[in-house]
Order: C-alpha cells, then sequence, then structure tokens
C-alpha cells in the first residue's frame, strides 16, 4: 500500500446524508472481476445529472470529498472505496462514517478523516462559494487546512500508523502465524467444519420458468 | 468478571492480544463467501503465492447474479456468468466447497449457513456482505467485511479488529396481532437511526424477542446493520438447540451435549453492564413501513408521509425532502393510500419458509389485485424444495404470483429481477436506498404479512385491512404433519 503523510487537493463538497455504499456505486458494476477501473461506476446514478458536482469544471479534479453525516452505510462492497480511489479520491470528510466503509477504506489507503459536523460546515461554505479551492489534509498533524481555516480531525491512532508506514494487513498479520497455529490447536473439536461436506439427500431441484400471462388471468408456470 | 455475549464470544477466540493501540487478532470459525465481493480477494491470494489457510472453514454459494429463472440454461447477462464462473474456478483452485446454481444446497448465504447447521452459537462468522449480521441469531459473532478482509481471512483466518462498544435492545412484552419480526426491527431502526448502532454489537433481548422463532429472529439480527450496527446478537436458548439439532453439520452423540453445554453459558451475565440500552414495548408496535430512502425512514402503516416542513433538524428535512421527491409521494399522504406496482417476497430479511407459510395462509384462495406483479421467492433451494413438499408453490401460483428458484433476486439490482425506473414495490428485502431494485425504483420495506396483504388489496395494507374475520396466520405449517421435515 502507498504511504499517505500529507494530500492537498480540490475539495468537493457533497451537501448529502446518508451518502450508502449502493449511490456511491451501484449494484449493477459489481459483476467485474478485477480490482480497478470503477471510476466510470462512481455515483453513477447522480453523474447523469449535469448539475452534479462531478459534472461541473471546477470539481472535476476533485480528490477531497466533503461529505454530510453517515457516509458509506449499507452494503459492504468495498468497490465503494475502489470507485473512489479510481476516480482520484484521496480523502473522504465526513461527521460520522459507517463502520465497514471506514475499515475499507483503511484498507486501500484512502483517509476516512472525521470531522465535527460544524466544521464540515465550515469547509462546505468555503467550498461552495469559491469552487475549485484546494484542501490539504495533514494525517502527522490530523488537520484538514482551507484557506485560513483549520479544522481537526480524527482518525484512530493503528490506521493512522498503517496509512502512514503504507503497510499491507496480511503481511503483519502473518508475522504471528505460530500464534494462529497455536490457537487452531485449542479450538474445541465439535467446531463446524464445512470439509468433509454433509448434505440432507440430494433433491432434483427443478427450474421455474417464466409466467405467460393471459388475459384470462394469471396462468401457471411450469 | 462480569461480560456480556458478544464479550464472551469475543474473548473466546482472541489469537493475539492487540498492544500500543493495535486491535486484537481474532480466529474466524466460519468464512462464507459469495461471488460478488470474493474474485479480486482470490486474485490478491494468487499475486502473492499464498493458499487458503483453511479451507474447511470456508464455504462458497452464488446468490447475488444469479437468475431465479431457467437456472438450467447458460446465464444470459455476460459479465454475471463470468462473476459467477470466477468463483467456481477460485473455488476449484482453492479447494473451497462450493453450492451452485441448481445444487440443492444452493441459495442466499446466510441461509444456506443456518439451513447446514454450520451456523452455530458462540462462532466467529465473517462474509464479505453486511447482512452476515443474520448469523448473530444463534449467539453468534457475525459481520459482514470487505473484499481486503476477506483476502484476509482466506490467507489467515483471523482478522485484526477494533473493539466494539455494547448496546442491549431490550423489547419487552408480547407483539399484537399482526406485528411481527419484521416490524421489531423497522421500529428500532426508526428509533435509534441508520447511525444509531455505530460502533455497537446489538444485543436484543426481551420477552417478545425469546418469544421469536428462529426465523424471527434472523430477520432481527440481518437488518443490524440497518441501524449501523458492527454485529446484532441473540443469546442461545432451547429455540436454538431445537432448530440446530439434527441438522447436517450439527455436532451429534457427546459432541452435542457438549456444545450444549457451552452454549448455555453464553448469555450476558446479570451483573454485566452495557455501554447503552434501548427498550421497545412490544404492546405499542404495529405493521411498519418504510416511506423515504434509508431504513430509519419508516412509520406505523397507520400514519402519514412526514411533511418536512413540521422536520426540526435541517439535514434531516432536506434528507426527508429529497427522499419524497424520489419516492413520487405527497406531504401528509395517508401511507395506506399509496398503490404499488410490485410486491417482493424473498431475500435474507424474510425468504425463509416461515415467511412463505404465513404469506401462503393469507393468500390461499384469494387472487392478487390486477394489476400488481407479485414475486415469490425463496432464500435457498432447499427452503423452495419445503415450500413444495408443503403444497406452497401452488398457493402461490394460484395467487397469481410468481414462483421462482432461490437467489437474493429483487433485493438488489443485480440480476434481472429489477424494478424499471419508478415503479414501486412493498418488499420485504431490507434496504430502499435509491436505486437499490434497480435505477429509478422506489421501495417500501415491509413484512411478509404486509406484503401480502398489499398484493391482496392493490395498495400499502396489513392484515387488518382484509376485514376483521380475516385471521392472522403464523409461520407453522398449514398441515401439522409437515414440521417434521422444517428446512
Amino acid at each position: 500500500m502507498e504511504k499517505f503523510t500529507q494530500h492537498t487537493g480540490v475539495g468537493v463538497p457533497l451537501r448529502r446524508s446518508n451518502v450508502d455504499t449502493d449511490q456511491i456505486i451501484p449494484a449493477v458494476y459489481l459483476k467485474r472481476v478485477t480490482r480497478t477501473g470503477f471510476e466510470d461506476a462512481l455515483f453513477a446514478a447522480w453523474r447523469g445529472d449535469p448539475g452534479f458536482l462531478l459534472n461541473q469544471d471546477a470539481y472535476k479534479a476533485g480528490s477531497v470529498l466533503v461529505a454530510g453525516p453517515d457516509f458509506g452505510t449499507g452494503s459492504s462492497r468495498e468497490h465503494a472505496v475502489w470507485a473512489l480511489k479510481d476516480y482520484g479520491f484521496r480523502v473522504v470528510i465526513s461527521a460520522r462514517f459507517a463502520d465497514i466503509f471506514r475499515g475499507n477504506s483503511g484498507k486501500q489507503g484512502l483517509l476516512a478523516a472525521q470531522v465535527a459536523q460544524e466544521d464540515v460546515e465550515l469547509l462546505w461554505k468555503i467550498l461552495e462559494t469559491r469552487p475549485g479551492t484546494e484542501v490539504t489534509v495533514d494525517l502527522a498533524s490530523r488537520t484538514v487546512t482551507c484557506d485560513d481555516v483549520v479544522v481537526p480531525f480524527q482518525v484512530d491512532d493503528y490506521t493512522r500508523w498503517r496509512l502512514m508506514e503504507g503497510l499491507d494487513d496480511i503481511g503483519l498479520t502473518l508475522q504471528h502465524a505460530d500464534e494462529i497455529t497455536a490457537f487452531e490447536q485449542r479450538r474445541e473439536p465439535w467446531r463446524p467444519a464445512t470439509l468433509p461436506a454433509k448434505h440432507l439427500p440430494p433433491v432434483e431441484v427443478r427450474p421455474a420458468r417464466p409466467v405467460v400471462t393471459l388475459d384470462l388471468g394469471p396462468t401457471r408456470g411450469v | 468478571m462480569a461480560g456480556t455475549l458478544a464479550e464472551k464470544v469475543w474473548e473466546a477466540h482472541v489469537v493475539r492480544r492487540g498492544t500500543d493501540g493495535a486491535p486484537d487478532l481474532l480466529y474466524i470459525d466460519l468464512h462464507l463467501v459469495h461471488e460478488v465481493t470474493s474474485p479480486q480477494a482470490f486474485e490478491g491470494l494468487r499475486l502473492a503465492h499464498r493458499p487458503v489457510r483453511r479451507p474447511d472453514l470456508t464455504l462458497a454459494t452464488e446468490d447475488h447474479n444469479t437468475p431465479t429463472l431457467d437456472i438450467d440454461r447458460p446465464i444470459a447477462d455476460l459479465t454475471s456468468r463470468t462473476q459467477i464462473d470466477t468463483l467456481r474456478n477460485n473455488a476449484a483452485e482453492f479447494g473451497v466447497r462450493i453450492h451452485s446454481l441448481g445444487d440443492a444446497d444452493q441459495g442466499i448465504v446466510h441461509q444456506v449457513g443456518p439451513q447446514l447447521g454450520l451456523t452455530q452459537p458462540g462462532l466467529t462468522v465473517v462474509c464479505g456482505d453486511s447482512h452476515t449480521s443474520t448469523h448473530g441469531a444463534f449467539g453468534a459473532l457475525a459481520f459482514g467485511i470487505g473484499t481486503s478482509e476477506v483476502e484476509h481471512v482466506l490467507a489467515t483466518q483471523t482478522l485484526p479488529l477494533a473493539p466494539f462498544r455494547t448496546m442491549a435492545v431490550t423489547v419487552n412484552g408480547e407483539l399484537p396481532i399482526g406485528a411481527s419480526a419484521k416490524d421489531i426491527i423497522l421500529a428500532i431502526i426508526a428509533k435509534i437511526g441508520t447511525g444509531g448502532g455505530q460502533g455497537y454489537v446489538l444485543e436484543y433481548r426481551g420477552e417478545a424477542i425469546r418469544r421469536l422463532s428462529m426465523e424471527g429472529r434472523m430477520t432481527i439480527c440481518n437488518m443490524s446493520i440497518e441501524a449501523g450496527a458492527r454485529a446484532g446478537m441473540i443469546a442461545p436458548d432451547e429455540t436454538t438447540f431445537e432448530y440446530l439439532k439434527g441438522r447436517p453439520h450439527a455436532p451429534e452423540g457427546a459432541d452435542w451435549d457438549a456444545a450444549v453445554e457451552y452454549w448455555r453459558t453464553l448469555r450476558t451475565d446479570d451483573d454485566a453492564v452495557f455501554d447503552a440500552e434501548v427498550v421497545l414495548e412490544a404492546a405499542d408496535l404495529e405493521p411498519f413501513v418504510t416511506w423515504g430512502t434509508n431504513p430509519g425512514q419508516g412509520l406505523p402503516l397507520s400514519g402519514n408521509v412526514p411533511v418536512p416542513e413540521q422536520i426540526a433538524d435541517a439535514n434531516e428535512r432536506v434528507a426527508a425532502e429529497r427522499a419524497i421527491e424520489y419516492m413520487g409521494l405527497t406531504p401528509g399522504q395517508p401511507l395506506r393510500d399509496i398503490k404499488v406496482d410490485t410486491v417482493f417476497i424473498g431475500s435474507c430479511t424474510n425468504g425463509r419458509i416461515e415467511d412463505l407459510r404465513a404469506v401462503a395462509k393469507l393468500v390461499k384462495d384469494r387472487k392478487k389485485a390486477q394489476d400488481v406483479r407479485v414475486l415469490v421467492v425463496p432464500a435457498s433451494a432447499r427452503v423452495r424444495l419445503q415450500a413444495e413438499a408443503e403444497g406452497l408453490d401452488r398457493i402461490f401460483l394460484d395467487f397469481g404470483a410468481e414462483w421462482r428458484n432461490a437467489g437474493c433476486s429483487m433485493c438488489l439490482g443485480m440480476n434481472p429481477d429489477q424494478l424499471a425506473p419508478q415503479e414501486r414495490s412493498a418488499s420485504t428485502s431490507n434496504r430502499n436506498f435509491e436505486g437499490r431494485q434497480g435505477k429509478g425504483g422506489r421501495t417500501h420495506l415491509v413484512s411478509p404479512l404486509v406484503a401480502a396483504a398489499t398484493a391482496i388489496r392493490g395498495t400499502l395494507s396489513s392484515v387488518a385491512d382484509l376485514g376483521a374475520d380475516v385471521p392472522v396466520p403464523d409461520g407453522s405449517p398449514l398441515d401439522p404433519d409437515d414440521a417434521l421435515q422444517s428446512v
């Protein structure tokens, strides 16, 4: 993972609360099996509106999203983080993040910076009054600077450390492989295992067929 | 030291205690996998030359992309087909057990785990799906994870997890007739909000919860995530043990006795302290329905669409205005007057056998409202087979509903079952987000009973609207002999 210490980029004031991950990336885009190339899917339903922020020249190159509270609620799809990153965002600022979204961001080097709602309002005002204004987010001092406004943000110590060092979680965990093995040897024998597989008797599943609707009323599917 | 249920399960899984602000490393007992959030995780393993550490604690099924018609034919949507094929190839390459379309054990991952008896009390269960909270109904600590974490669990069978806070959600008393588990959870979310559970593991307790079947408890825990919670749990009891006994992967013989003895310890100690507490009186509940575009925007069915000008909080007011516009509603309009185009009965929230039985009892010997499309989609192939063995399929078809194969179906717009722009649904699923059921679609979340009554009348309705003499059905089999072979 790329190290993150400080980032400066155009701020985008997304004045909406409860931006769920279905809004960040609709389900139809989740069919891809790659980890990149989701930039077109970001806020897909809203991008069709010419007035939407990311369709305005001043915000198009935005890399710091300043959103309303409860950002990233709903589905656990990490695609939401990939889409934000692929578009070019490095930081999302909000007064409250959904837990899974916050976790996913940390894994992918997208900084989820928690800022008090009154400070979010300050940032919105500046970014709306002077579209295209840059925002500097400094992870070392945990501050957001925009014009003459400097506000603090919260991020947990562990995530901050991992972001600043650019560390990969799996590598960190595998340093403790012997402790995992020791734990496995202590596990109760009756805890379930998926293998060898046990089943109820196999039964044929009949495929449902489309129903043909006649004016006479509903008819049966096969 | 006194502890809550969640803390006990956590403590039993600590592989390594975090120091210097690092999180605890927890062992994962059961990892469920589906086609949407796993391809990039398997690819990550491949690139790093890592195996799946414990294929024997991993189970894959196909659910999100799968069609619910013509399942014996190739999947028409090529990207969906590729994603399914990718899962099959990954399962084969890494030695993971998979239940594919057409297999009797295929279905929504959150039904497949419980019905196989793999979901058990006291386990840690994860899946790249936020509705993994469902498994908390068994007293497991179960939560949704992102794809990076899926890869982490595949590689290490562990997860570093930040500590959580605990919230007791107590539902006292007895539910009134016509209200169900779905109405309890919709009322809880409306009360604490979509962010109210953030950082918390919720423990549902109280008489109304204890009285629920496992199916009802799964409905409640399933939607914990809609309140923003990390997880939802219910302490195991006789209802849990009875559900599990005899299932393919339930412990047997002496192992069963040892397991039950342990499971009985999985309850919050009387002197344990929760970080937060919420209390609801079941007697106050009535059938609930959402009017807006997040699950917290719900009201009793007897209410009216809110009037934004009357909402004090500025953010909530703007959100309500936007939601009412998207939903094509009028402020102040009675919820009962809302006419729907489609009724969807299914999903990991309400696609279980009890849900289907309750609906079947209500629609038996009736016809659906003329212009309403009704989809009945079992949560798993086994649920479908069970329903057919009980004759429910004939009841649905005679009613004018479509009886489909198992899958996530219309809960989310990833497969052919979708709403058209501005099409309105009453849906037993879990999310009413903009476009969730198809671009421009409008979703009202409801219980199976409200869905059935709505399918009969064509407007949002409860059983009470069908006439004073109509009894409110429960989830028991239509023929008592069928109870012996419950899914």
